[in-house]
């Protein structure tokens, strides 16, 4: 029979204290029960001599210095685990609330999960084809890999998570072994039902397991919310050995639910009010992705995250950047000239897409491809910027090349669709084709064995129906 | 009676123990049941402040704090190369065999194996008088690195025996040495030596030889000495850890030390899978015998990502004093003064600028002032060679961290969002840039080279700087309305910029190019432009060159010319020549 403590010394916000404790542990689980019969869980945060700061995950209504009856647990906090958690539903501190019980294990895990040594992690190479023209041939996303989506209010990023988990593929005989673990954090009611649906639409809601931290919820129970999901996906990645794709939404409420608590604790703030640990608490999630040596599965995350005032710079995108392997930026000028998906090429990358593509992976030149691309299309702003001082017309012939090539990319290659899925295969020769568009001796970036073998001009010519008028003859000549 | 100190309070990798009196400064300790590693960060009369280099979690006040007497220190000796610390030089690999892909905390194994028997040839004979810092034993660490084994700085005496050569084990006893006193100390194969203290030398040595690193905007544009420091700052997906990564690979130091500090846990993995495939150009050997890492990725705790920083420059010390050439990498400097940030928020300090502890300046200064050519106590040359990332919030130079480096380096390689965004790596910026080393290698470069590197190199910066004049009027109104000679200004520095400044690290020629091919590479650039400036002058439109395709070819000799036949390069001259006679 374990201690109970009545009554509490203090409350704060979500935070109560209590005095005169023996033997706690910092950071270990506790459970409150109430007078008017509900049970809450806290978490130690902090440990003076005899007095315990208790962070309370379910609020502090109700509760006053008398009517409680506070229980240590002796652990930190621990999430059962089991495979029948596959196309269930929690609550964001891992709690069923899809009415079908609880989950019955001997196996539980502490949700804070601990860090992967270095030295047994496998580097990710194996991409996942997501039939996305833009993320496909411009930023691979690559198994075990972290590639947040960058968007702002009112942008399709929850469509785009959509389709990707929708049309993700991995090679052949290893697709039954793919789920996926969706974390709901601060997000609206509708939306969690949008993603539902989907997944139910898609056929694919037995191999998805989902936490809801809805935006009504309580905010501390938010800090937990990625931590259950992702000891969900490393259970299910290391155990099960199945690839799991993670995706969190919306990591902005999560930061913000960060910030309450860290304020209300009245610790010393950093940049915009968010604690100075917020780099190493978002490390500790997004870290949390890989493949592990002796392991068949694999943890892939795609965090979503509402940049504010679609500020780049602000602390989440720019503390995230710095953590995760890449980003997709959504563009608001795109989506308003009603391109789909509006993936800004130039400020998105996958930074392990340069050792998951090429032969043996995607296709050979891939890395030709899409570097021109790049190339290319940063002239096109260029050209664009020097357009809107000078007007169109007064554009030297090139620069007017390369508005055209603007424009046939973004018509072309970045708006695909919600329900088009296109092969590897087609878009890069889409590419290519694109590419042919340009005067060959634009195209700096290749070497002229792979510019023989894929630059044909006509082909351009004939697919996007362009008028030959445009094109400077003698720039256009095949030869140097 | 057990250890009279209790912990009092836990706030996060923060303990505090009451009424201790015990503990010194920066000694470090062990923290709990667990036995976590702790430093004492500060001491008051009623409490005493540890940070805990490991997760706290489940640690309870009145659980004891032990304290060892010593300051935080490393283990030096053979075995440190080819291996993988984390922060606080504990063995990764070894803690993987012991306790599978997590690290748990408490783990206490040895920084270097104790069991491998090293072949020593003991270099001293009974009677000799040994100074501080003297070799006194030789062991071929890996098939590049003669580990040198040195009496501890502060030593010095007479030997009194030795150890035949033979294979020895990292704690035997080969020497033994008397002092003055009369006491007599045993030297084995290693010693430990703080971290936060820099190892002592016999002389610091004005800076004159460039650290050679095989990619031409730097060495180039903005070279590096040996024994110099310098700063990488960029926002995220600039190419900070590219850069890092080809400098560790290609840089003719002898011994790279790798410090991931507050990264990404897949580069490190990458970083040990590369180093081990690429073959060193001048030994034949992998990478990885010359390779020390210390990994401390963004999920370990964040006390022990302070001292990483520590640790490396320590082992870095270690082997200049052996007389070698080291550089060190840290990647990056920004999560080093995080973690500072992050403990002195915990402690309640003051802050400073954006919540920075207020000592950052000056905790800054004393890191990068442990670079230095110097004469080592055994009278060698060594260098330490210092190259930090910074990655500062929001691509913003102005912040703290990236100001207060500034102050303490003298080459600044600043990365360029837009120009990574074009694909242009390294995407190092030549407006902002800087180095302040070329003239101390003015004559290095005269006399190893030839006096054109320089003077080409001159030549290159005013054309950029006056391309970037040029290109602000262009932005306005277009290139049409320039003048020809203007637009060929414009032509060329595209060359340069395309051609010689961007270099593919994927490419087999263009990952590193020796200085010569950098220099011809210029002079045909150079050629090019005087011959085209020719045609200009005499009244012809520059268009009647640009049809040539010289500039395309040009353009595109970094990749045409392996780096085994630069004489490739010098029918370059001709070619243009030819060509451009024509026109003429």
């Amino acid at each position: 029979m374990s201690v109970q403590y009545v009554g509490l010394h203090e409350i704060n916000g979500s935070l109560i204290f209590l005095d005169d404790v023996d033997n706690v542990g910092f950071e270990e689980t506790v459970e409150i029960r109430v007078d008017d019969g509900t049970t809450r869980l806290g978490r130690v945060v902090q440990i003076e001599g005899k007095k315990a700061v208790i962070q309370v995950f379910e609020g502090t209504n109700g509760i006053s210095l008398k009517n409680t009856r506070t229980k240590l647990t002796g652990k930190p906090m621990e999430m059962p685990l089991s495979k029948e958690i596959l196309g269930r539903v929690f609550n964001g501190a891992g709690k069923p609330i899809d009415g079908l019980g609880d989950i019955y294990t001997d196996k539980r895990s502490d949700i804070n999960g601990q860090p992967l040594n270095p030295v047994s992690r496998v580097y990710p190479r194996n991409y996942i084809n997501t039939g996305i023209s833009s993320i496909d041939a411009l930023m691979t996303l690559i198994r075990g890999q972290k590639l947040p989506i960058f968007s702002g209010s009112g942008m399709p990023h929850n469509e785009l998570a959509v389709q990707i988990v929708k049309q993700a593929r991995l090679s052949g005989a290893e697709d039954s072994k793919f789920g996926i673990v969706f974390a709901a954090m601060g997000v609206k009611n509708d939306i969690a039902d949008y993603f539902r649906r989907s997944f139910e639409e898609a056929g694919v809601m037995e191999r998805v397991v989902m936490f809801l931290n809805l935006s009504n919820d309580p905010i501390i129970e938010r800090t937990l919310t990625p931590r259950c999901a992702l000891t969900a996906a490393e259970y299910l990645a290391y155990e099960h050995d199945m690839h799991i794709l993670v995706i969190l939404t919306d990591i902005t409420s999560y930061c913000e639910a960060l910030r309450e608590f860290s304020s209300s604790k009245g610790e010393i703030p950093g940049r915009k009010g968010y604690p100075g640990y917020l780099y190493s608490d978002l490390a500790s999630l997004y870290e949390r992705a890989g493949i592990i040596h002796g392991a068949k599965g694999s943890v892939t995350q795609i965090p979503i995250l509402t940049m504010p005032n679609d500020d780049i710079t602000h602390p989440i995108p720019d503390l995230t950047g710095y953590i995760t392997e890449g980003q997709i930026v959504l563009d608001r000028n795109l989506n308003q000239m009603g391109v789909y998906p509006p993936v800004g090429v130039l400020p998105s990358l996958s930074r392990l897409m340069k050792d998951g593509i090429g032969e043996g992976y995607t296709r050979k030149d891939h890395s030709d491809v899409s570097n021109q691309l790049f190339a290319c299309y940063a002239k096109v702003q260029d050209a664009r910027s020097l357009a809107s001082v000078i007007g169109e017309d007064e554009l030297s012939d090139v620069d007017k090349e390369y508005m055209e090539f603007g424009k046939l990319f973004e018509e072309h290659f970045l708006s695909q669709g919600f329900n088009t899925n296109r092969t590897i295969e087609e878009t890069l020769d889409l590419g290519w084709d694109l590419l042919s568009v340009m005067p060959r001796k634009e195209l700096d970036r290749v070497d002229d064995e792979v510019l023989d073998k894929f630059y044909d001009h006509d082909r351009a010519v004939e697919r996007f129906e362009l008028k030959e008028a445009t094109i400077i003859p003698e720039l256009a000549s095949k030869g140097k | 009676m057990v250890s009279e100190n209790v912990i009092y309070s836990i706030n996060g990798p923060v303990v505090t123990v009451k009424d201790a009196v015990d503990f010194s400064m920066l000694e470090m300790v062990y923290v709990g049941n667990k036995r976590l590693m702790g430093e004492v960060i500060s001491i008051k009369k009623s409490a005493t402040t540890i940070q805990v280099y490991e997760s706290t979690t489940g640690l309870k006040p009145g659980e004891p704090v032990y304290p060892t007497g010593s300051p935080i220190s490393v283990t030096l000796g053979p075995g440190i190369l080819r291996n993988i610390f984390d922060g606080i030089e504990r063995p990764l690999k070894e803690i993987a065999k012991e306790s599978g892909a997590f690290i748990v905390t408490g783990s206490d194994v040895p920084p270097l194996d104790e069991d491998v028997l090293w072949k020593t040839s003991v270099c001293v004979k009974v009677g000799d008088e040994l100074k501080g810092g003297q070799i006194y034993a030789r062991v071929p660490e890996t098939d590049l690195i003669e580990h040198r084994l040195m009496v501890p700085p502060k030593l010095s005496g007479t030997v009194v025996a030795v150890e035949p050569d033979g294979e020895y084990k990292l704690h035997d006893c080969i020497v033994k040495l008397q002092d003055a006193k009369g006491e007599v100390h045993e030297l084995t194969l290693c010693q430990k030596w703080p971290i936060k203290q820099a190892r002592p030398v016999k002389e610091r040595l004005p800076i004159s030889v460039p650290l050679i690193t095989g990619q031409r905007v730097i060495d180039t544009l903005f070279p590096i000495a040996k024994g110099g420091t310098a700063a990488v700052p960029g926002g995220f997906g600039t190419g900070k850890t590219m850069t890092q990564h080809q400098l560790a690979k290609w840089c003719d130091a002898d011994i790279i030390v790798y410090v991931g500090c507050g990264e990404r846990g897949n580069e490190m993995t990458q970083v040990l899978e590369e180093f081990s495939e690429l073959i060193d150009p001048k030994s034949n050997k992998p990478l990885t015998e010359r390779t020390v890492l210390i990994a401390n990725t963004s999920n370990m705790p964040v006390a022990a990502r302070e001292a990483s920083i520590y640790t490396g420059i320590t082992l870095a010390e270690y082997y200049r004093d052996m007389g070698y050439h080291v550089a060190i990498m840290a990647d990056s400097t920004s999560r080093w003064a995080e973690a500072l940030r992050e403990i002195s928020g915990r402690l309640e300090e003051m802050p400073a600028e954006e919540g920075f502890p207020a000592y950052l300046p000056s905790r800054i200064s004393q890191f990068y002032e442990r670079a230095g050519y110097m004469e080592t106590l055994s009278d060698g040359i060594g260098s330490v060679t210092i190259i930090g990332a910074v990655s500062p919030q929001g691509g913003d130079f102005s912040e703290p961290v990236t100001q207060n480096t500034k102050r303490f380096v003298r080459c600044f390689w600043a990365l360029d969002k837009a120009l990574a965004y074009a694909r242009h790596y390294f995407a190092i910026n030549w407006n902002q840039s800087y180095s302040e080393y070329v003239t101390d290698l003015e004559k290095w470069y005269n006399k190893n080279i030839d006096v054109r590197f320089l003077r080409d190199r001159q030549q290159l910066t005013a054309l950029l700087a006056e391309e970037t004049k040029l290109m602000e009027i262009v932005k306005l109104i277009g290139s049409d309305v320039l003048p020809d000679d203007q637009k060929l200004v414009i032509e060329i520095s595209k060359v340069i910029r395309v051609g010689y400044l961007q270099q593919n690290a994927f490419h087999k020629d263009d990952t590193y190019v020796p200085l010569i091919k950098q220099l011809k590479m210029m002079d045909v650039i150079l050629h090019l432009y005087k011959r085209a400036k020719e045609v200009v002058v005499s009244g012809k439109a520059l268009s009647s060159v640009l049809e040539l395709g010289l500039f395309e070819k040009v353009t595109k000799m970094k990749y045409d010319v392996p780096n085994d036949h630069l004489e490739i390069l010098d029918s370059y001259f001709s070619m243009i020549d030819e060509a451009i006679d024509q026109v003429q």
